[in-house]
């Protein structure tokens, strides 16, 4: 049935009217007027920047000092680099988690409860299959991983669908509800009776640790995300079925009329955004932590939503953007070393940074420097 | 593609920029004799866990040929990781004090194996011999002070109802709320502690609700164990209920309130350590102590506390500081009917079995799971 109706509308999706037509998101014409979308964001990254300067000389430092160890904590070495990548990798993976969801039109910001339903199934599975060989090992904590959060997310999708409930804020209470399943299971059935003082699951073992990227001290997450990123790209741009996705999140009602399957599009694009948070979540486990603990809610999956937006929920750009606030992210600690600034600068620099990008939206269209050339 | 440009661009700026900091290179921090890191999980003005570190690091800011690098906020994620190794390659930092317990592992062995040469100090892991030899933890028995300050709690309730917030079940948590109760019962054999657990070591909402909530139930002197007392402290001042701190001095949060606490004494640690760094003495790879040694301290009594109550806090003090008093002394019953402590037996603080506490004493009001 898919096939029926999405081979006649795809046809003229190359005639640039039919963009407009269906209210397609702006990035959806990206090849006509590419310039446009990367000097908007680069000149609001610029005036977040600017501004922040302005607010450090507020507390008496030099900005030009803050410039100068901002891009030497996050670009400046080879271990800065590493450092930036290093962050950026599990933010690749969640910010995935609501740019697919986007696509839809929908608003997913419960990446942070698929990340964790992510690593304790892949912690499962690895403790299930301990005496397998390690590469079985890794490939099931994967496909658990991607299963348990794909499910997560998907419930969400499927309350949304089949009941009426707000998938942001379902979404959203989801993460508490997998934060408490991930507590009591630590703190009780699958409690390392060991784990004293810090209650954690058992070890995954050593032998069934994922390593480094070879030449990089960086997990092999950065290389799943960028991976996912590129696959996600050409299913939602280059595939019928991201047609059919994009359709539907322009013009719900548009969809319908042309005999789309909203509600499976809504399911599986759902399952795949929490499939890519609960790989983050494994990747967490297999490469970093080595078991299931409290220090997994870290906040990736929150910061994943601010990764998807200032991507404007494009699976390609959300990479560069994931390693720009990676970057951010390894300077902030350059930044309270040397000129003493509190942690909470480098959240304002994120804030003053997303206002910034949000506001410059309205800019798309309106520069005279760019007309004509779209 | 237009994104691959950008990462090309930065990649090349990042190549140059390595060329440079190789040629230029740009640590002042060099300058200094040793440089110390310091890495907290919270900030570092949370009038709790992580101050009472800062002001440790402080310490040492005094010190000649000392340099301190602080970073906060870091989780417990490879994120610590990386600071470690951006203050060991970016500032020059060969003694690190990763603060925070989940610190431990994996994230600070996985280090002291990957800088060998270099000296990691952990508060409150369990330094085992099968860790890196240039990795050590220390911890203070802090419980000491909350029994002291246990004891001037069970003297100055009226309903003899201690309240207790904490943040989790696990056996240092336990240990400080049964060594507080065993003071209280001291001065009141009647006295009761009630504890509301609030899952975790930040959580001001459920503090502040854990408080108010013991406040109704006709509690009238509170202490806690979560990382920043600060909402339980000024919660129950506003209360009008009296309040025991933790971690530091929170007396200047509510003057009135405030009749004593439980501190850390890391001022006095962390210059011992680096004195033994610089001298190239070997700082024990597990250390522990408690008021005899230094690690904690009593909060001076606030204007509140009876003459009584300071008399009776101020000998048990005393002889825990000479190190002939023991808390964890048979018998001790727990609250659920049964023997923690057969009689005759004696815990003293270097006892392992004590690390492993998993049961409430008698008197408290609440359960472990």
């Amino acid at each position: 049935m898919k096939a029926d109706v999405g081979a006649p509308v795809s046809a003229p999706a190359a005639k640039p009217g039919v963009g407009e037509f269906l209210r397609l998101p702006p990035f959806g014409r990206q090849f006509g007027g590419a310039a446009e979308y990367v000097v908007i964001p680069a000149l609001a990254l610029v005036a977040s920047l600017v501004l922040f300067g302005i607010f450090v000389a507020l507390f008496g430092k030099n900005p030009l000092d803050l410039y100068f160890y901002m891009y030497q904590g996050a670009f400046g070495t080879w271990f800065s680099w590493q450092n930036t990548l290093t962050r950026a990798a599990p933010l690749i993976l969640t910010a995935l988690c609501t740019a697919l969801p986007a696509q839809l039109g929908m608003v997913i910001i419960g990446g942070e409860g698929a990340l964790l339903i992510g690593a304790l199934c892949a912690t499962s599975a690895a403790l299930a299959l301990q005496a397998a060989p390690p590469l079985v090992v890794d490939v099931a904590m994967a496909l658990a991983g991607m299963a348990g959060g794909g499910l997560w997310i998907m419930l969400s999708g499927a309350l949304r669908q089949y009941r009426g409930v707000n998938e942001t804020i379902s979404s959203l209470l989801l993460v508490y509800i997998a934060l408490a399943v991930l507590n009591f299971l630590v703190e009780g059935p699958m409690r390392d009776p060991t784990s004293l003082n810090k209650p954690s699951t058992p070890e995954i073992g050593a032998a069934n640790m994922i390593g480094s990227i070879p030449g990089m001290d960086v997990h092999w997450g950065l290389a799943f995300g960028i991976i996912a990123a590129v696959l996600s790209y050409i299913l939602i741009y280059h595939t019928v079925f991201g047609f059919a996705a994009r359709v539907a999140g322009g013009n719900l009602r548009a969809a319908k009329v042309v005999g789309l399957n909203v509600g499976k599009l809504i399911l599986i694009i759902c399952f795949l955004a929490g499939a890519a948070a609960g790989l983050a979540g494994m990747m967490e486990v297999a490469a970093v932590q080595g078991r299931t603990n409290a220090n997994l809610a870290a906040g990736y999956g929150f910061a994943g939503i601010l990764v998807a937006f200032l991507a404007r929920q494009n699976p390609l750009a959300v990479i560069p953007v994931a390693v720009l606030l990676g970057g951010i992210g390894a300077s902030g600690g350059l930044l309270q070393r040397r000129l003493g600034l509190p942690d909470a600068s480098v959240l304002v620099l994120q804030g003053m940074i997303f206002v910034m990008v949000l506001a410059s939206d309205s800019l798309y269209g309106r520069l005279s420097f760019f007309k004509g050339k779209s | 593609m237009t994104f691959d440009k950008i990462s090309r661009r930065r990649v090349l700026q990042g190549t140059a920029a390595v060329t440079l900091g190789t040629a230029l290179p740009l640590r002042a921090a060099m300058a200094a004799d040793t440089t110390v890191g310091f890495i907290y999980v919270g900030s570092r003005d949370d009038y709790g866990y992580n101050q009472a570190h800062a002001a440790g690091a402080a310490a040492l800011k005094k010190m000649p040929g000392i340099k301190v690098v602080e970073e906060e906020k870091v989780p417990e994620t490879d994120a610590v990781e990386k600071t470690m190794e951006s203050m060991i390659n970016l500032d020059g930092a060969t003694l690190l004090f990763p603060t925070s317990f989940g610190y431990y592992n994996p994230h600070m062995l996985k280090e002291a194996a990957k800088f060998p040469k270099l000296r990691f100090e952990h508060c409150g892991g369990l330094w085992s011999d099968k860790d890196p030899k240039n990795a050590g933890s220390y911890f203070g028995y802090i419980d000491e002070a909350q029994h002291v300050s246990g004891i001037v709690a069970g003297y100055m309730s009226k309903s003899g109802k201690l309240g207790f917030v904490a943040a989790k079940p696990i056996p240092q948590v336990l240990r400080n709320i049964n060594a507080f109760t065993l003071g209280a019962k001291l001065a009141n054999p009647k006295v009761t502690t009630q504890v509301i657990f609030t899952g975790d070591w930040s959580m001001p909402v459920k503090e502040a609700e854990a408080t108010n909530s013991l406040i109704d139930q006709g509690v009238d002197v509170l202490t806690c164990h979560v990382d920043g007392p600060k909402t339980v402290v000024e919660n129950a001042a506003r209360r009008g209920a009296m309040v025991c701190g933790y971690h530091v001095n929170q007396s200047v949060l509510a003057p009135q309130a405030y009749l004593t606490g439980a501190e850390w004494n890391w001022e006095v640690l962390y210059p011992r350590f680096v004195k033994m760094f610089t001298s190239g003495e070997a700082i024990p790879n597990f250390y522990r102590g408690g008021l005899k040694e230094e690690l904690v301290k009593v909060s001076p009594y606030g204007p509140m506390v009876s003459e009584e109550a300071k008399k009776k806090a101020d000998e048990v003090k005393a002889a825990l500081t000479a190190g002939s008093y023991v808390i964890f002394k048979g018998p001790i019953a727990d609250n659920k009917g049964g023997a923690a402590i057969a009689a005759g037996v004696s815990r003293g603080q270097t006892d392992p079995e004590l690390e492993k506490m998993s049961y409430l004493v008698e008197g408290v009001i609440g359960a472990t799971s």
